[in-house]
């Protein structure tokens, strides 16, 4: 068991920082709320759609970027606009056609960023969404999820690092550790 | 549901014929059509140019490297998807194991099935098959092998996170696949026609279940 007595209430708008240390569970709190993990005991509710960003980035990487996103426009109902806007709100319009083999760390992060964009859930769950990104792209990064917000989406970000949003609300896992002894 | 279902087909097939790239290779549809006919151009060394005894066991060798040529694209079905995360943003997305099971036996049926068959030309030719056992042949691996499809896509995903998952595949594929064996290679004898009645029997039972046990499998590994 990782965590226990943890309770959570966002309202579409709102966003809330996970903070912990390296495998205090931020990772699986966000598997859990996304359906992917049982919960040993409690319930998650929510209503709308969800879009998951691990670390894992889900695209084909033989093929070049646009396409790659074009598998979940597809699954997700979004027309080749949607994908181009997504592109270049994360500033990769100029990369659609590149294969994202050759994409670098902070290009993959930002293409993963143009996944969850494009999936225009109402819920992101975002781990270490700024790992790897420089400067200019934690504030690229920071615009979308204000405009996420804007339109009512909500935010669930994990992340050990300051994010580029101000958060309604901060979770701190350590607060509902598991004791040792216990 | 169903324009999911098209929509992990077509990445699915795109990922088959090469163009995906990543961990599936490319063209790696062509690994077991190489495979079958290396096996079928092989087996007249090792008995003689003997054209009446080719001809007894041709079609016997046929169903023998058919199942063993449903090994080799076994590891690169699930695990792949798995380590890249795919498997995880279709469950977030409400698509059901299943149903990316089915979705990946129908694609892996398209890529195998047909050009097998193709190849199952060559192969009699060969072997000295004469036309009617050439018909019987193909009939046979036309409902083989989505049975053959459906069990690697279930084997693909119980073997999936283990370490020595390849080489597992084959050996848990191959008894499970015994029954089509016999059936399609006894379709073969004189006679034996109703070999094929049993063939599309068993083929059809492999084919419902599989999926389903393919999709408790991906779940399970998740957790």
């Amino acid at each position: 068991m990782l965590f226990r007595g943890l309770s959570l209430d966002l309202a579409p708008g709102q966003a809330c920082h996970v903070t912990g240390s390296n495998g205090m569970g931020k990772s699986s709190l966000l598997r859990v709320i996304a359906g992917l993990l049982p919960a040993y005991a409690g319930t998650v509710s929510l209503s709308g759609r969800i879009a998951l960003a691990d670390e894992r980035m889900a695209l084909d990487t033989g093929q070049p970027l646009a396409r790659a996103l074009a598998h979940w426009a597809r699954l997700d109902g979004a027309d080749e606009a949607e994908i181009a806007a997504a592109l270049s709100t994360v500033d990769l319009a100029h990369l659609a056609e590149v294969p994202v083999r050759f994409f670098s760390t902070g290009q993959r992060k930002r293409a993963l960023l143009a996944r969850v964009i494009i999936s225009k859930a109402t819920i992101w769950l975002l781990d270490e969404p700024a790992n790897g990104l420089d400067t200019a792209s934690i504030a690229r990064l920071g615009e979308a999820i204000a405009a996420h917000r804007a339109g009512g989406g909500l935010v669930l970000a994990a992340s050990h690092q300051p994010l580029p949003m101000e958060p309604t609300q901060v979770l701190s896992l350590v607060d509902f550790l598991v004791a040792e002894d216990a | 549901m169903s324009g999911a279902l098209m929509a992990l087909i077509r990445r699915e097939l795109m990922l088959a014929f090469g163009l995906g790239g990543g961990a599936r290779g490319s063209s790696g549809f062509m690994m077991p059509v190489i495979f079958f006919l290396a096996v079928a151009t092989i087996y007249p060394f090792a008995v003689g140019p003997d054209a009446q005894l080719l001809g007894r066991t041709g079609g016997g060798v046929i169903w023998v490297a058919a199942l063993l040529a449903s090994i080799l694209p076994i590891d690169r079905l699930v695990q792949a998807d798995i380590d890249q995360g795919f498997i995880d943003q279709y469950v977030v997305r409400g698509l059901s194991e299943e149903l990316i099971a089915l979705a990946k036996t129908i694609a892996h049926w398209l890529s195998f099935g047909p050009p097998l068959m193709l190849a199952a030309i060559i192969a009699a030719g060969l072997l000295g098959l004469d036309a009617e056992q050439l018909l019987t042949v193909e009939i046979g691996l036309a409902l083989a092998t989505p049975a053959l499809a459906a069990l690697g896509v279930m084997i693909a995903a119980l073997t999936a996170n283990l370490r020595q998952g390849a080489a597992l595949g084959g050996l848990l594929l191959l008894p499970l696949a015994v029954p089509l064996l016999i059936f399609g290679a006894g379709s073969l004898l004189p006679g034996g026609q109703n070999g094929l009645l049993l063939l599309a029997a068993a083929s059809l039972l492999l084919t419902a279940i599989c999926p389903i046990a393919a999709g408790a499998a991906i779940r399970a590994g998740r957790e």
